[in-house]
């Protein structure tokens, strides 16, 4: 099973701010040894940070219409700063890595991550809309 | 927590742990049947104490210390006649302080845990008892949950897993990381142990039973693990290419009712595209390598070849053809000149490859193997030679052990192709 871990956003990374040297390199080091700690452990599928909200958009749908709003988003908690996605055998075990997630504001500060579980193919009966669903996801890839 | 949810999380920690420790302990030990039960051990200690502390800050390290004091009564309390025993008291006692010990840990688990491969998959031990061991030692998986994936009673597999420790044992391997052209040899055996775990898992023969993809995603953890221990081994990337490429169909070679989906025919929608990009990543590790490439190279390439195909129209034939012939030279088989007559007839002429079937056709390794006939049928309709084709069909469904394969092998028999 798969799931994601995600990390929250706060003002900083809202605002593209990292924190400043030598926590920084702390940061980063920490993070890489966690990461690298999932690669050696057959674990680690995928990883990304994600940029501040203020260089994406949403979609609002209403009714009939649709309309593109540009970022950034106010209600920063609520947003999505960076992902590492893991392949465990058990809800147990993904607890037991995310627990080993290394503060992703640097140690003492504040800050939430939150882990969820992945669809897999097997939830799904076989469906044409579904099937279609992916024929567009895939060839968004590439 | 409760005590069912504290004695599930132990065991997510010892999932995660449990090959670095036995790994570390088989450093200490030289001896895979005591560090195993060293272990054990630990873990048993751990089931008693969490529930009452609660999981240690650092699991990993609390069930090491754990398993050394363990180690260490038990040497106490036996005899200290044997040298060997000596040794491990004497290995044991003199390392100073704990952290020290983590340190030293850290610094060597690569080559503990490459080690503790090399030794599940030793050549002296036979194939199955490879696969055993493997799959108990590095994938933590329980005797019962081996013998339910390999649809073996469960006093076999016990067996078959105290013989093997025997025999590691009494043959006195040297427990150090082999290099050189042992080394490859080594590295040859593991690769063939994960393959065959992951076809073992792949086999839609009993697709219902769970613990089966249990064993592709164990095969694929476990080649994840070593692209990272060997990487500089373009086979190893190649393996681990394969294997994420072909489980990236995993949804889409069956029918709902469980009939094999032929690749051609699968819905690439429900390709996991996730999957194939790792594969291909890997398939870029290995070559970037930059060396002659190697029968799981050249298989990864293949899958490559159709995972990067949009549609089943869209597959690079000619490319798949030459990939096919390298395949043969490295490895000569009738099933590889079946599937580059396949590769042949569309990438130049089905004339072409029914060519190549033609001098294969004798071949007693393909004499019940349905597909012979059913390609060469296939060929033959195209060229427009419909009654030859239908004796092919007939002949095909004949051998076919697939209900729905054989009714639609039969309807071809009988039907204007």
């Amino acid at each position: 099973m798969r799931y994601m871990i995600f990390v929250k956003a706060n003002k900083d990374t809202e605002a593209g701010k990292f924190p400043p040297e030598p926590e920084l390199t702390r940061l980063f080091s920490a993070m890489a040894a966690y990461h690298e700690e999932l690669t050696k452990a057959g674990v680690l599928l995928d990883a990304s940070g994600l940029q501040p909200s203020s260089k994406g958009f949403k979609v609002k749908y209403s009714g009939d219409k649709r309309s593109v709003v540009d970022g950034p988003f106010a209600e920063a908690k609520e947003l999505v700063a960076g992902y590492t996605l893991i392949q465990v055998k058990s809800h147990e075990e993904a607890v037991e890595w995310a627990r080993r997630f290394p503060n992703p504001m640097g140690e003492g500060k504040d800050a939430e991550i939150e882990v969820r579980r992945l669809y897999e193919l097997d939830d799904f009966e076989p469906n044409p809309g579904l099937d279609k669903f992916r024929e567009i996801e895939r060839q968004a890839k590439g | 927590m409760s005590q069912a949810e504290t004695n599930r999380a132990i065991e997510a920690v010892w999932r995660i742990e449990q090959a670095k420790l036995i790994a570390g302990l088989m450093r200490l030990t030289r001896d895979v049947g005591l560090a195993e039960e060293l272990a054990q051990d630990a873990l048993v200690a751990a089931l008693e104490r969490w529930p009452k502390d609660g999981l240690p800050e650092r699991p990993g390290a609390w069930l090491m210390a754990t398993a050394r004091h363990r180690a260490v009564d038990r040497i106490r309390k036996q005899s200290l006649h044997q040298r060997k025993q000596d040794a491990i008291a004497y290995d044991i006692v003199t390392e100073n302080g704990d952290g020290d010990i983590d340190a030293r840990l850290d610094d060597d688990i690569g080559d503990d845990l490459l080690n503790l491969i090399f030794i599940a998959c030793h050549p002296i031990l036979s194939t199955e008892a490879r696969l055993a061991l493997t799959l108990r030692l590095l994938g933590g998986l329980t005797t019962q949950e081996i013998a339910r994936a390999f649809l073996t009673p469960e006093p076999t597999i016990a067996q078959r897993i105290v013989r093997a420790k025997r025999t590691l044992a009494q043959a006195r391997i040297p427990f150090e990381v082999p290099r050189g052209v042992e080394r490859a040899e080594r590295i040859a055996s593991v690769l063939q142990v994960l393959y065959l775990i992951f076809n073992e898992g792949y086999a839609a023969t009993s697709g219902h039973d769970w613990m089966r993809p249990q064993l592709c995603d164990e095969a694929i953890r476990l080649a994840r693990i070593l692209a990272v221990l060997v990487p500089e081994d373009p086979e190893v990337h190649g393996l681990l290419a394969l294997m994420e490429i072909q489980a990236s169909r995993f949804a889409a070679r069956t029918a709902a009712d469980g009939t094999p989906i032929l690749l051609l025919d699968q819905n690439r929608a429900r390709w996991d595209r996730l999957l194939i990009r790792r594969g291909l990543a890997a398939l870029a590790r290995a070559e970037a390598l930059n060396r002659r490439p190697g029968p799981y190279v050249l298989q990864a390439a293949i899958a490559a070849c159709h995972a990067r195909a949009n549609t089943a129209d869209a597959t690079d034939w000619t490319i798949i053809a030459k990939l096919y012939g390298l395949l043969a030279e490295l490895t000569p088989s009738p099933v590889i000149e079946l599937n580059r007559a396949v590769a042949v007839s569309f990438a130049d002429s089905p004339a072409a490859g029914l060519a190549i079937i033609d001098r294969i056709a004798d071949e007693p390794q393909l004499g019940s193997y349905h597909l012979l006939p059913s390609v060469r049928g296939d060929l033959l309709a195209k060229l427009g030679r419909h009654d030859e084709a239908r004796l092919e069909f007939a002949r095909a469904a004949s051998l076919a052990t697939n209900n729905r394969e054989r009714d639609l092998l039969l309807a071809r028999s009988t039907g204007g192709n």
